[in-house]
Parts: C-alpha cells; sequence; structure tokens
C-alpha cells in the first residue's frame, strides 16, 4: 500500500462519512430552521430570513411540554430501575441455580423476548382497567418493567463470570444478594449499560401504549403530548410543531454534544459485545 | 437442592409475576377470544368456532399488510445494520470533526419517531417539499412519494432505517473499539488490505454485537409503526398499512377486538416462530464465547 | 336516598361533611377533541369556568383528548372500563356506533316538549341528520364544519379569470382549473389547477363531488350504503380523471395537512378543504383569496363535518340532567358565537348568527356567510353502523381508484358488496 492511494482512500471514508451525516442530520437541521423563523420561510431558504423566537414561545403556551417531558421522565426511570433490579435477579437464579422448571421457566421468558406487551395492547388495557390503574404513569410502565430481553442478556453475562468468583464470596459468608451485588453487577456493567440504552431508547420512544393508556396531562409522556399537539386537521403547522420539538428533545441532544466523549468513552470502556 | 429452589422462586417471581400477567395470560387470553364473536352493546360474545380465521385468510387487507410487514423487514433490517456499521466504521477512523459525526449519527435516538415523522412528511411533500426542491433543481418533475400506492411503503422504510441505523451505531462503535490497535498495525505490515482485514477479522469479532442488534432489529420491524399512524394511515388503499397498525385499527377503530385478537395471534404465531429460531442461534453463539 | 345515607352511617356522614362543601354537587366529566389549535382549547376552557362560576353546584371538568380518533378510541374505552365520562364531542359519524355499543342516550329522556321545539328545533337541519334517527336525538351539534373552495384571487387574475366569481359547475370548474395549471419550460408543473386532499380520509370530501352528482351515500338508518350507485361512479370518474385525463390536479393521493400551505406556497390555485381552515387561511394566505360554495353538478352539495355532543349512559340522574343544562348553554346563541369566532366553527344554530358578535365578526369576515349559506344544500356525512369499517371500504376504494389500480366502477361496486356483508346484520 503506498502512502498515496492511502490518503484517496481516506478522503473517500471523509467524504461518505460526512454525506451519510448530513443525511441523518437533516431532520435536525431543518426542524432548526423552522423552529427560529416565521411561518412563511418553512419551505423557502432563504439566508437572510428574519429569525425569531415565537415559535417556541407559542408551543410552550399551547401544550405542558414541561410536564410531558417530567413524565416521561419519571416512565423511563421507573422502568429502567425495575427492569434492571427485577432481570439481575431472575437471571442469577437462570444462570447460577438448579431447581426443577427452569427449563420451562426460561422458555417462558425467551418467549416475552419477541412478544412485548405492546402487541397485548388490547388485553393489557383490560388488565390495568381491572387494576384500576387506567391513566397513570404506572400503568404506562408496569408491563415493561421485566423484560425478557434484560433477563436474556444478563444471563448469557453471568454464566461468563467464573463461578469461582461466587464460590469465593459465599466461603467468606456473603449472602446472594451481597454476591449479586458485590461481584455479578460490577462485572456485567457492559451489559446494563447496553441494556440500559435499548431500555431508555424504547420507552423515550414509545407511542402506542401510552396513547391508549393516557387520558390525561398529568400522565401523558412526550409522544403522546406531541402527537395530540401535532393534529393536523386544519393544516400543518411545522415551525410550531418543530419548535416543540426542539424544546423536548433538545436538553437530551445538548446533554450529547457536551458529553457525547464522555458517553462513548464510558461506553467504550465497558467494552460491550 | 431444596434451598435453591426457595431462593430461586424468591429472586424469579417479581419478574415471572410481571411476565405472566402481562405477556402470557394475555397472550392466552387472546387466543381464547380469537374463537369468539366480538360482542357489541347487549350482544354477548358467543362461540364461533373458526370463524374469525377464515375471515383472516379472507380478508385483502390483512394478506396486504402481511406482505407489506414482510417487504418492511426485509429491507429495514439489513439496511439498518448495514448502514450502522459503516457509520461506526466512520466515526471509529480518526476523521475531522469526529464528534460532529457522531452526533448526527446519533440524533434519531434522541428525536420522537412521532415528531420526526412531521418533519419527513415536509420531505416527502410533492411540489415544495425538501425532495422536490433539490429535484426542481435538476429540472425533474415533482413526486408524490407518499401519495402513490407504489412508493409509499418505501417511504416508510426510508424512515424507519434512519431511526434505527444511527441507533445500533452505538453498539458497533463500541464493538469496534474492542478490537486491539496492534492486531490492525500487524495486518496492514503483512499487507492486507482494509476489506481484508473488515473481512476477515473485524466481522467474526463483532458477531456477538450482530447477534444483539439483529434481536432489535427484528423486534422493531413489527413495533416500529409510529410514523404510520402520522404520515399515511397506512393509506393510500392499504400500501402501507403494517400488521402492528392493522391490529390497532381493528381494536380500537372499528371495535372488533374478537378479529383483532384473532389478528394478534397471527402476529403471535411469527413472533414465536423467530424468537425460537433466534434463541438457538443465539445461545450457540454467544454462551460458548 | 340522600337522607337515608346520612342516616344509617353517621360516620360516613360526618366524613362526607368534612369532604365536600357543597353536598349536592355534580361533577360532570366531559372529553372534547380540538383539531384547530390552541384558540379552541382556550375558549372551551373560558365557556366552562364560565358555567362553573353560574352554577356552583356543577364542577365540570373539559378533558383535552386529541384529535377526532384520539377521543373516541379514549371515550369508548373508558366507557367499556365502566368509566365514560358524561359527556364528549365525538365525530357526528360515530352515532351509530355509540348507540350499537350500546353507550349514549338520546337527550329527549331530559327535555321538555316545550325544549324539544326551541332548542332541538333552532338547530340548523343540515346538521341534524347526523344527530338524529329513529325519531331520537342522540346529538347535539356544535364543533360544525362543512368542506369549501378557497381561490387565489391572483392567480385568477394572472390566468385572465375574474377573480371575485368562483366556477360554479363541474365545468366551469375544469376550465378554471386548466387555465390555472402552469408549467415551466421542462413541461413541469409549476401551479395546479386545482387539490382535492385524498390521504387519509378521502370520502369526505369526496362527498363534495357525489352529493352535487346527486347520489346520496348511506341511508338515514345507517344501515345500508349506495357506493355503486352510476352517480357515485360519475362523482369518482371526474375525480380520476381530473389528474388522469385533465392533468389539472397532482396524481396520487394527496396529503391533508399540507393543503393550506399548498395554497400559500403557490402550488395550487383552488383548493377544498374544511370550513376549519378559515381562520388560518385568513391569517396566513398572502394574497387576496375568496371563498365560495363547492361547484354544483346536478345540485349544490357538500357533506357536513365534525363533532357533536353525546350524552353518555353510565351516570347518574343528576349528573345527566346536569350535562343536558350544560349541553343547553354552551350551545346557546352567545356562547356559541363565541365558540365559532374563535374556532372558524360554523355557529350551528340561526340565532347565533343574529347575536351582536356574530354580526360584527361577518361584517369583519364575510367569508363566514357562505360557509353558513352553504349549509342549506349540505347532507349529512357518511354514517352508518360499523362506521370505521364502512368508511373504510370506501376510503379504499377510492384510493385504489385514484391510483389508478382499479376503475371507478369496480371500486365502487367491491367496496358496496364488502359494506353489504357488514351492514345486512343491522336491518
Amino acid at each position: 500500500m503506498n502512502k498515496m492511494s492511502f490518503s484517496w482512500d481516506r478522503a473517500l471514508i471523509t467524504c461518505a462519512a460526512w454525506a451519510l451525516a448530513l443525511l441523518w442530520v437533516l431532520p435536525l437541521i431543518y426542524a432548526t430552521w423552522t423552529a427560529f423563523h416565521p411561518a412563511e420561510f418553512e419551505t423557502r431558504f432563504d439566508l437572510t430570513a428574519p429569525l425569531t423566537l415565537t415559535n417556541f414561545s407559542d408551543a410552550w403556551v399551547q401544550a405542558p411540554f414541561a410536564r410531558y417531558f417530567l413524565n416521561t421522565t419519571i416512565l423511563v426511570t421507573m422502568i429502567l430501575i425495575a427492569q434492571i433490579a427485577l432481570g439481575t435477579l431472575a437471571a442469577y437464579a437462570f444462570a447460577r441455580m438448579d431447581f426443577r422448571g427452569k427449563g420451562i421457566l426460561f422458555s417462558l421468558v425467551l418467549v416475552q423476548l419477541m412478544i412485548m406487551p405492546d402487541i397485548l395492547l388490547v388485553e393489557n388495557y383490560k388488565t390495568m382497567r381491572d387494576l384500576g390503574l387506567v391513566d397513570t404513569i404506572l400503568a404506562i410502565g408496569l408491563p415493561y418493567m421485566a423484560s425478557g430481553f434484560g433477563i436474556f442478556l444478563l444471563r448469557q453475562t453471568f454464566m461468563t463470570i467464573p463461578q469461582e468468583l461466587d464460590d469465593a464470596a459465599r466461603i467468606e459468608g456473603t449472602s446472594i444478594m451481597g454476591r449479586i451485588w458485590r461481584v455479578y453487577m460490577p462485572l456485567a456493567k457492559p451489559t446494563y449499560l447496553a441494556f440500559g440504552l435499548v431500555s431508555v431508547s424504547a420507552h423515550w420512544n414509545n407511542f402506542l401504549w401510552p396513547l391508549i393508556i393516557t387520558n390525561s396531562v398529568e400522565t401523558r409522556p412526550l409522544t403522546v403530548g406531541l402527537s395530540i399537539f401535532a393534529a393536523t386537521d386544519s393544516g400543518i403547522q411545522w415551525s410550531v410543531i418543530n419548535a416543540a420539538t426542539l424544546i423536548t428533545s433538545g436538553p437530551l441532544l445538548l446533554a450529547f454534544l457536551l458529553f457525547q466523549r464522555q458517553f462513548v468513552q464510558s461506553f467504550m470502556r465497558a467494552g460491550i459485545k | 437442592m431444596r434451598r435453591d429452589w426457595i431462593y430461586a422462586c424468591l429472586l424469579l417471581s417479581p419478574a415471572m409475576v410481571i411476565l405472566v400477567g402481562f405477556t402470557h395470560i394475555p397472550a392466552i387470553e387472546t387466543i381464547i377470544n380469537s374463537f369468539f364473536s366480538t360482542g357489541r352493546g347487549r350482544r354477548v360474545p358467543e362461540f364461533i368456532g373458526t370463524d374469525n380465521y377464515a375471515t383472516l385468510l379472507a380478508d385483502p387487507v390483512f394478506i396486504k399488510a402481511l406482505k407489506n410487514n414482510l417487504i418492511y423487514a426485509a429491507v429495514t433490517i439489513p439496511a439498518s445494520i448495514i448502514l450502522a456499521l459503516m457509520m461506526a466504521v466512520f466515526v471509529n477512523e480518526k476523521l475531522r470533526g469526529r464528534a460532529l459525526l457522531r452526533m448526527a449519527f446519533f440524533t434519531p435516538t434522541v428525536l420522537p419517531l412521532i415528531a420526526v415523522a412531521n418533519i419527513w412528511m415536509f420531505f416527502y411533500t410533492p411540489g415544495f417539499g425538501l425532495i422536490d426542491q433539490i429535484r426542481g433543481l435538476f429540472d425533474l418533475p415533482a413526486q408524490n412519494w407518499v401519495g402513490q400506492t407504489d412508493t409509499v411503503l418505501y417511504t416508510m422504510i426510508a424512515v424507519a432505517t434512519w431511526k434505527e441505523a444511527g441507533f445500533f451505531m452505538i453498539f458497533y462503535l463500541a464493538a469496534l473499539q474492542t478490537i486491539p490497535m496492534p492486531l490492525r498495525e500487524a495486518a496492514a505490515l503483512e499487507g492486507a488490505s482494509r476489506w481484508y482485514f473488515f473481512r476477515r477479522v473485524t466481522l467474526p469479532l463483532i458477531m456477538p454485537t450482530t447477534l444483539f442488534v439483529s434481536v432489535n432489529a427484528v423486534i422493531n420491524s413489527v413495533r416500529l409503526i409510529d410514523h404510520i399512524f402520522v404520515m399515511t394511515e397506512g393509506g393510500p388503499n392499504n400500501a402501507s398499512k403494517l400488521l402492528l397498525f392493522y391490529v390497532y385499527e381493528v381494536a380500537f377503530q372499528y371495535w372488533d377486538t374478537a378479529y383483532a385478537a384473532t389478528l394478534t395471534v397471527v402476529i403471535l404465531g411469527i413472533l414465536c416462530a423467530l424468537a425460537i429460531a433466534q434463541f438457538f442461534f443465539l445461545d450457540r453463539r454467544v454462551h460458548y464465547k | 336516598m340522600l337522607t337515608n345515607f346520612f342516616k344509617t352511617s353517621t360516620t360516613a356522614a360526618a366524613l362526607a361533611l368534612a369532604t365536600s362543601v357543597p353536598a349536592f354537587a355534580v361533577d360532570l366529566e366531559f372529553y372534547f377533541p380540538v383539531a384547530v389549535g390552541g384558540a379552541a382549547a382556550d375558549t372551551i376552557e373560558a365557556l366552562t369556568s364560565e358555567y362553573a362560576a353560574a352554577n356552583p353546584d356543577v364542577n365540570i371538568e373539559a378533558i383535552y383528548a386529541g384529535s377526532y380518533t384520539d377521543a373516541s378510541t379514549k371515550a369508548v374505552t373508558a366507557a367499556r372500563g365502566g368509566n365514560a365520562p358524561q359527556l364528549s364531542v365525538l365525530l357526528s359519524t360515530e352515532m351509530f356506533t355509540l348507540i350499537d355499543e350500546d353507550l349514549i342516550e338520546p337527550f329527549d329522556t331530559y327535555l321538555t316538549e316545550a325544549e324539544k321545539s326551541e332548542w332541538i328545533d333552532g338547530f340548523f337541519p343540515a346538521f341534524m341528520q347526523n344527530s338524529q334517527t329513529g325519531g331520537n336525538t342522540w346529538g347535539i351539534p356544535f364543533q360544525r364544519s362543512t368542506p369549501v373552495m378557497y381561490w387565489n384571487k391572483e392567480a385568477f387574475a394572472k390566468a385572465g379569470l375574474n377573480p371575485d366569481v368562483a366556477p360554479a359547475n363541474w365545468d366551469e370548474l375544469l376550465n378554471a382549473a386548466t387555465a390555472l395549471t402552469e408549467k415551466d419550460d421542462a413541461g413541469n408543473v409549476t401551479q395546479w389547477g386545482l387539490r382535492i386532499p385524498s390521504a387519509g380520509f378521502p370520502y369526505w370530501l369526496f362527498q363534495g363531488l357525489s352529493t352535487p352528482a346527486g347520489a346520496i351515500l348511506a341511508n338515514a338508518d345507517g344501515n345500508k350504503t349506495n357506493f355503486d350507485d352510476p352517480k357515485v361512479v360519475r362523482a369518482l370518474q371526474f375525480l380520476v380523471d381530473l389528474s388522469k385525463s385533465h392533468g389539472v390536479m397532482a396524481e396520487g393521493s394527496i396529503d391533508w395537512g399540507a393543503t393550506p400551505k399548498a395554497f400559500f406556497e403557490g402550488e395550487s390555485a383552488i383548493i377544498w378543504t374544511s370550513t376549519g381552515n378559515l381562520t388560518n387561511i385568513r391569517i396566513n394566505a398572502p394574497f387576496d383569496f375568496g371563498v365560495g360554495f363547492l361547484p354544483a353538478d346536478e345540485r349544490f352539495g357538500a357533506p357536513t363535518g365534525g363533532g357533536n355532543f353525546y350524552l353518555f349512559k353510565d351516570s347518574s340522574e343528576e349528573q345527566k340532567d346536569a350535562a343536558v343544562d350544560f349541553v343547553q348553554w354552551i350551545t346557546a346563541p352567545e356562547q356559541a358565537a363565541k365558540w365559532s369566532i374563535a374556532t372558524g366553527y360554523v355557529a350551528p344554530r340561526a340565532d347565533a348568527w343574529e347575536t351582536d358578535a356574530m354580526k360584527a365578526y361577518v361584517e369583519e369576515v364575510p367569508a363566514a356567510l357562505i360557509t353558513r349559506d352553504h349549509l342549506e344544500h349540505a347532507v349529512a356525512e357518511l354514517s352508518t353502523y360499523e362506521n370505521a369499517r364502512v368508511t373504510s371500504f370506501l376510503n379504499d376504494a377510492l384510493a385504489a381508484a385514484i391510483a389508478g389500480e382499479k376503475t371507478p366502477k369496480e371500486a365502487l361496486a367491491e367496496a358496496q358488496a364488502q359494506a353489504e356483508a357488514v351492514l345486512s346484520s343491522y336491518r
């Protein structure tokens, strides 16, 4: 490989990377453009167009986005904590214990790997109604609190942890919970991180189930709030809708931009496989 | 052994209660309901055997949704995985502005599909939409991408791929970082081309990530329908109707819960088959690593 | 009953006294969909608090439930779960479905004869077509609309047409649209003559063609459709030909939401859309525009649209009385005028148009009068039992014909057969 062709290679990769990135960030660029300009520039990209913040104030006044944001944050945190707690306990049992019916129980878990509660929304709605939980944040989260996917991933990881570590801790008199907490969880950090990202992203974006189970501002997550805000029966208003989108996604984007190095690095250091 | 059993019970029961309560029991109830008629008002549901299944097989909308969903999965899954891998390779290089690139690829993860769908709607709008404005520069005619039965499904696929590739990129990026630098340098010294190295070393090493990502991709090919609500509602003439959207429609707009249950049973069947297949594959590949 | 309750349980009585200040307060919950943006929700809020101030014994909680579809989904799921609101504004076309589900009650039970003739008979008859069946009144018109035609006067002048006269029939419409369709040197269209949005719910604007063609799509009992009527076929053929043979309208299914934008951008010179867009267009159109009736064929005609108040069954008698009282109040002339001015919905009663506020508004926005006068020619929006499903048959047929997958005749015959299969059990 001579130096010349190597740099050509590089130039090509750089170009392709930027082209792809541009394509990917286009919706965000467009959202930003419309949000900061008056509505008549939604479809005209004139660099001399006047800037404005009224779209933001309009969106802010028209719907309680702060509340929606809070609801989503509560929801996502609640689900993640529950999934990790329940998943870890179950995964430990599947990975390190012998008991009758293990195979059957594990296959029940695997079934849920694919059949997510979203598909069973009709029946789950009835259950929530019977539990009196309709229109609560708990009801949005409850069906997801045990994740087949999470249990499966953690079990696979736990099985790679040497049994000797477990035994040594047991001889020292550490309880099961103590061993899970001090031996297994630290060693499975990468799995937690990867699963956490999947879970947070899934529930941050989840729409169908919350749409059906929530009725009020106090429980609606962002996705549902945005969708009813953007009802287009009387003509779509991209500038205000996009301002709302930026208001609600802005904090996360900003956080990623600021902390992306730390985020990606810790993700990498964890070395998920 | 006996103590183990008690402990196992204690450890498992919280998760199992929720799994069984919100997945298995509802799944069984759904199967039972599919053999009954829908109760409306004062008419109670009656046992009708397999009538709902006969209706299903004769339902052109179901057949169409099934076909659409197969195409949707067949394109979205490989496209998003390949693009994700490309992106990860790109941002793993020491390129200028790597931070910006990463952030660009990461945007879909943060922007909810339901909100972004409106933006995509603008891109696709005939005449004054973004794509057509660009086409207009080359004197190409306006195209009604979302309004034509032969293109609409692909516009939905593009949005889904956009959404997923950026997300999967993160996992690949982390996996690529674990490939030791010396390995790469050694290969370069030996005269191995980048492509050869990628094929023979990188790909096998990131296999577990590919499996992880593909499980997610398969699940999402059924689940990811938010943009359909905003952009097409399955139209025109069901050309962009996907199975889960049809279930929603039948259950919550037609109020035909029994038929919705029948549709759900079909999805359950497909997913179960996939789950079993994937389990054997996954267990073999990841377990003994 | 309440006294009994007090006598038998003193602790409960103490509790009741301690917690509820007016012991006889009635709680009302009502769902409303707002399709017109922020102003509407504020107006509802203002109106309900005004009512609450005048009636301290009634607590009204107005719940904004999203789009029409979302609101129906919520109301029906809640009602099936024994958690129904007392009132809800839902599409007028849901009437048969709600009756079929046994969820609503007619208003007549709670009205005196005098109220019936004064109040019920005061609504425009076109709106009542979707509100009454079998001799009962199930819905009270509130958030109602009708489609109208908006045209760009500048574009008309440029194309050599009289900007102050709307095309009055299909021939004139076609001629105007042909004159208005502009192409650039490459042969690409830069301005379409006409835009009739057809994505999502094509049947509604299609009724703006089928009604003038002389067809009525469904009977008043909601159990028979006439999709294969030759007049309906003719209307659909006309719609298809607009793009396929005459090239005056874009091909394929046309988006609803972007329609006003397409008008502002000059992408289309004539658009058909709801009166609910009047305010939006008035504020944002950068040119002079006209508002007119949908063009006539055999006759003038259009569907009505929008939402009615429904009274849900599963409530106490006190609640139902209070609910009916509230509906009477909010549809009274002053309130109806306020609502109509704020949102652009058509005030559903003739007497609302006689109020000072409405008169002043009409002075300012003469186009509002067009929407009212259009009602004289309006017919019921397509509504049957299992409405969403039956309507989807027609929607699919329209989309298939527009896409060129089937001929109008084939498509409509198929839709009719599908509708028959569902509706025959309701006769």
